[in-house]
């Protein structure tokens, strides 16, 4: 569904990605691990549009998107939630949700869909009204993930979910995740919590200085020495 | 006090009001386009007074009807906004502030001379759909370009209000000048976003320089005071806040009126920056203002 090919990204004179491969298949969730630096979060800001690699070249369903603005790449069907959640803080928490679906062009459907997230979502349903810079830190997660949801992607960028919160909620956001992708979403997770993000993916990848340096089904990084000693901690 | 001090008084507020509606509206205009861009909009006066002249020109030399007349005023204006967001300011987007206010006073310049250059400096009477006249009402006489100079600006902050608090697209204005970023990756087109923040801006400018024209007539400087006052309703509301904008200006042109009948007319300048000084001293992100967040 997705493929990055030998993807090269820098900001300003300093080189954040260098020749980065991988592939997420459709249905699937494919974890991305590294230390801070290592890349993760530009691997997903080249993704979606915000930044534009130097060299390399991003498919997407067969389409080329790494030259497309983000406004286009939503509209193919490639949502991002982004480090720091980034909600929109002075408006209210049903403003948000409403601007995620911005870019779609089947107006009708919208408010079938803000169902659906405030299904997932409970929480959201009852701060509706609430201006969004008030809710707590699990909550406007929470919010990024259904404004996510409200341009109906077909593949979900995740960049740390669970940094920040507490365990509680953080295993509510991942239950939400494993449901968002049984129902058929694909996703692409940033973690910094490994062993977390490795039970919920089936394939990872190990960045460190912008490469690859390793990847494979998740079961079997669990058990790799250097990844446990790195990432799992045991 | 007696009965007649406070008449007079009354009168004042009242004539105050519709001077500090005009401060508003121009206020308003510089806070929609401090919020969304960061830049501080020194020819927002010129692009009002520009405007202003296009609308005179369809009223007297083409013989427009007012309402026509007004209305191809404003979309003019709006084209106009839209127009130098793109081509002037984007380029310098990421350029030093120093470097964007130079820009914007150079836009100033270009603006005033031009106007000068097509339609000279004398200055020139301005119709209104008025007539001239006053209504008396519980001992008060407000004249009748006062009450349409107010009504007006409220009509338009009211509309304003609807269009960006009950409209996905003014949601989505909202939202690129609070989080770019974010605006980004929902799909909101960024770009069209701030050169539409500029194309109402100018609109509301427009505005504003069409009501204030009958009072101060005509001319390519007519709106270097009416901007400076705007600037001081803008920063005494606080620069953040489009309600602190109204209620800054409309203070503005009361605490002026009150000062020149009160103490002297050559002093109310003077005096009114005086007030507002000391309010930003005590408070300085203004009346509504919050303390600023920077942009990522």
């Amino acid at each position: 569904m997705l493929r990055l090919e030998r993807v090269s990204a820098a900001y300003g004179r300093i080189q954040a990605l260098r020749g980065v491969s991988l592939e997420v298949p459709a249905g699937s969730v494919v974890a991305l691990l590294g230390a801070n630096g290592a890349g993760k979060t530009t691997t997903l800001r080249v993704i979606s549009g915000l930044l534009r690699p130097t060299d390399g070249a991003v498919f997407f369903e067969g389409r080329r998107i790494d030259r497309l603005p983000p406004e286009a790449i939503v509209r193919l069907g490639v949502a991002h939630v982004p480090e720091g959640r980034q909600v929109f803080a002075d408006l209210t928490v049903g403003e948000n949700l409403i601007l995620g679906a911005y870019a779609r062009r089947d107006r009708r459907n919208v408010p079938a869909d803000l169902e659906r997230v405030f299904e997932l979502f409970p929480v959201l349903r009852e701060r509706r009204k609430q201006l969004a810079g008030t809710l707590s830190g699990g909550e406007q997660q929470m919010l990024a993930i259904g404004r996510a949801l409200m341009a109906r992607p077909r593949l979900l960028l995740l960049d740390e979910p669970s940094l920040g919160l507490a365990p509680m909620v953080a295993r509510e956001i991942f239950r939400t995740v494993r449901r968002v992708n049984a129902e058929g979403t694909t996703v692409l997770l940033v973690e910094q919590d490994a062993s977390r993000a490795l039970q919920v993916a089936q394939t990872a990848y190990v960045l460190q200085t912008g490469q690859v340096v390793l990847w494979g089904p998740a079961a079997e990084l669990r058990q790799n020495e250097a990844v446990r000693r790195s990432y799992l901690g045991y | 006090m007696t009965e007649g001090q406070l008449l007079s008084l009354a009168q004042q507020v009242i004539s105050g009001l519709s001077a500090g509606s005009i401060y508003a509206l121009l206020a308003l205009a510089l806070v929609l386009i401090y919020q969304s861009t960061d830049v501080v909009n020194f020819a927002q006066g010129e692009l009002a007074m520009f405007t202003t002249f296009i609308a005179y020109t369809l009223l007297t030399w083409y013989g427009v009807p007012f309402v026509p007349a007004a209305v191809l005023t404003l979309g003019f204006a709006f084209i106009l906004g839209y127009a130098v967001e793109r081509v002037v300011i984007r380029p310098v987007e990421d350029a030093p502030v120093l470097s964007v206010v130079i820009v914007t006073l150079g836009l100033y310049s270009i603006f005033n001379s031009v106007a000068g250059w097509i339609w000279g400096y004398v200055p020139k009477g301005f119709p209104t759909p008025i007539p001239a006249g006053t209504i008396r009402f519980a001992g008060l006489t407000v004249g009748l370009l006062d009450l349409w100079i107010l009504g007006s600006a409220l009509v338009i902050m009211v509309l304003l209000h609807l269009f960006l608090r009950h409209t996905t697209l003014g949601t989505a204005m909202r939202a690129t000048a609070h989080n770019r970023t974010a605006a980004r990756l929902v799909g909101i087109p960024v770009g069209r976003m701030l050169s539409l923040g500029w194309g109402l801006s100018a609109v509301l400018g427009a505005v504003a320089g069409m009501l204030a024209a009958p009072k101060i007539f005509l001319e390519p400087n007519m709106m270097a005071g009416v901007l400076l006052y705007a600037f001081a309703g803008a920063v005494l509301g606080g620069l953040g806040s489009p309600f602190g904008a109204i209620v800054g200006g409309l203070l503005v042109g009361v605490i002026e009126n009150l000062l020149g009948a009160l103490v002297a007319t050559e002093l109310k300048a003077g005096l009114a920056f005086l007030m507002i000084l000391a309010v930003l001293v005590v408070r300085p992100q203004g009346l509504f203002g919050t303390a600023r967040r920077r942009k990522v």
